[in-house]
């Protein structure tokens, strides 16, 4: 029979994959928080690295320093600061549903919560960062 | 003579269409969409609807169903991205503007069409030891007590149908199919927190894994997915703290 004689092999090939999983805040939290998470984590080793530069070559770490005051530098400082406020936030909320006993229930809430004050400290920080890069731009 | 009951108000049918992600292992190399129009009533289910595609247009469509009322947990699939019962999906509470997306649940390997082979759920189920372990016998011809109070702790975890749309929600269980998994934790959580078991202690240690509920990473995908509403984040929180108060 020939359905009796069929390949095994072909199921190993196949993976179940598909459409998006339509996750609601908690999912879409979480990979905000593991993509935060992985970016900071590379910024924090450059900023080691350069910072190590000081005790090899004081002018070399000077030279580096200058090349970060450009205007597309100030931007990525934006990202940077938008990233780690909402992995702090999204942090506090996670200990919250780890520790607080009402935390699981609230979670939603908390959630945006964390959207609200990370909006507010990203309106008062942006203005004043974008002062700073327009200050940078040569006249 | 007999007077004419009312006549009913014909219920309207309507065309609609299902996007199904098929897989025939004797003819695929991978998984594929098909597409099927199928009339149906807003009274329907998608359960229905795959019933109709398989009696009248393809008998190769391959579904798991055996109560279709909601009880026996076969028929979990992805609706619409999202893990849901065929078996309770009304059509009516779908956008039916747009065609419905059906697929095998994700994370068990896939077998056929929207059948997956269920044994690393099942195998992390029975590793909990999903059963009554008591030291004592009860008094000869007696059941053994339990308060209301003491049987409301754990209510809400026995109502599981084991139908893994809570487990293949997860996306800790796609990537890491070594990690328990909700449905897998809602069963200890049955009987950690029951008065009458006394091998909580044992079925703590063994979450207390690095693959145990230290890998929940708080998605809620399974509270949101559980079709009996099982707040399954709620009872992994539980475990969880049981696990550092090193007591039920």
């Amino acid at each position: 029979m020939s359905v009796a004689t069929a390949p095994r092999a072909a199921k190993t090939i196949t993976r179940p994959g598909g459409t998006l999983y339509r996750g609601h805040e908690g999912m879409w939290s979480w990979v905000l928080h593991r993509i935060t998470g992985v970016a900071i984590f590379f910024f924090l080793l450059v900023h080691i690295l350069d910072t190590a530069l000081v005790r090899v070559s004081p002018e070399a770490y000077n030279a580096i320093m200058a090349s970060y005051k450009t205007p597309l530098m100030g931007l990525g400082e934006i990202a940077l600061v938008g990233a780690i406020l909402f992995h702090a936030l999204n942090g506090l909320r996670i200990i919250a549903i780890d520790y607080w006993r009402k935390g699981v229930k609230y979670q939603r809430a908390m959630f945006w919560t964390v959207v609200g004050v990370w909006a507010v400290l990203m309106a008062a920080f942006v203005p004043r960062q974008i002062i700073m890069i327009l200050s940078e731009v040569p006249a | 003579m007999v007077t004419p009951t009312p006549a009913m108000p014909a219920v309207q049918a309507f065309t609609i269409t299902l996007n199904i992600r098929r897989f025939q292992p004797e003819v695929d190399q991978e998984a594929r969409w098909q597409s099927f129009d199928v009339e149906v009533y807003s009274t329907d289910r998608v359960l229905d609807a795959l019933h109709k595609i398989k009696w009248e247009q393809d008998g190769t469509l391959s579904f798991r169903r055996s109560c279709a009322h909601g009880i026996c947990g076969s028929d979990a699939m992805r609706i619409n991205g999202r893990n849901r019962l065929a078996c309770k999906t009304l059509i009516k509470d779908l956008d039916i503007t747009q065609p419905i997306y059906v697929e095998a649940i994700k994370g068990l390997p896939l077998e056929k069409d929207l059948i997956v082979d269920m044994e690393p759920f099942f195998a992390a189920f029975r590793e909990v030891k999903p059963f009554l372990i008591a030291n004592s016998k009860p008094e000869k011809g007696k059941e053994r007590i339990q308060s209301i109070a003491n049987r409301e702790i754990f209510d809400d975890t026995t109502k599981c149908i084991l139908c893994a749309a809570c487990t293949t929600s997860c996306p800790v269980f796609w990537t890491d199919g070594q990690y328990f998994g909700p449905a897998a934790i809602v069963a200890a959580h049955r009987f950690i927190f029951d008065s009458r078991d006394d091998a909580a202690k044992v079925r703590l240690d063994i979450l207390n894994d690095k693959e145990g509920v230290w890998r929940c990473r708080t998605t809620f995908n399974c509270t949101d997915a559980c079709p009996r509403g099982i707040q399954v984040t709620q009872a992994i929180a539980d475990v969880k703290q049981a696990i550092l108060r090193g007591r039920r």
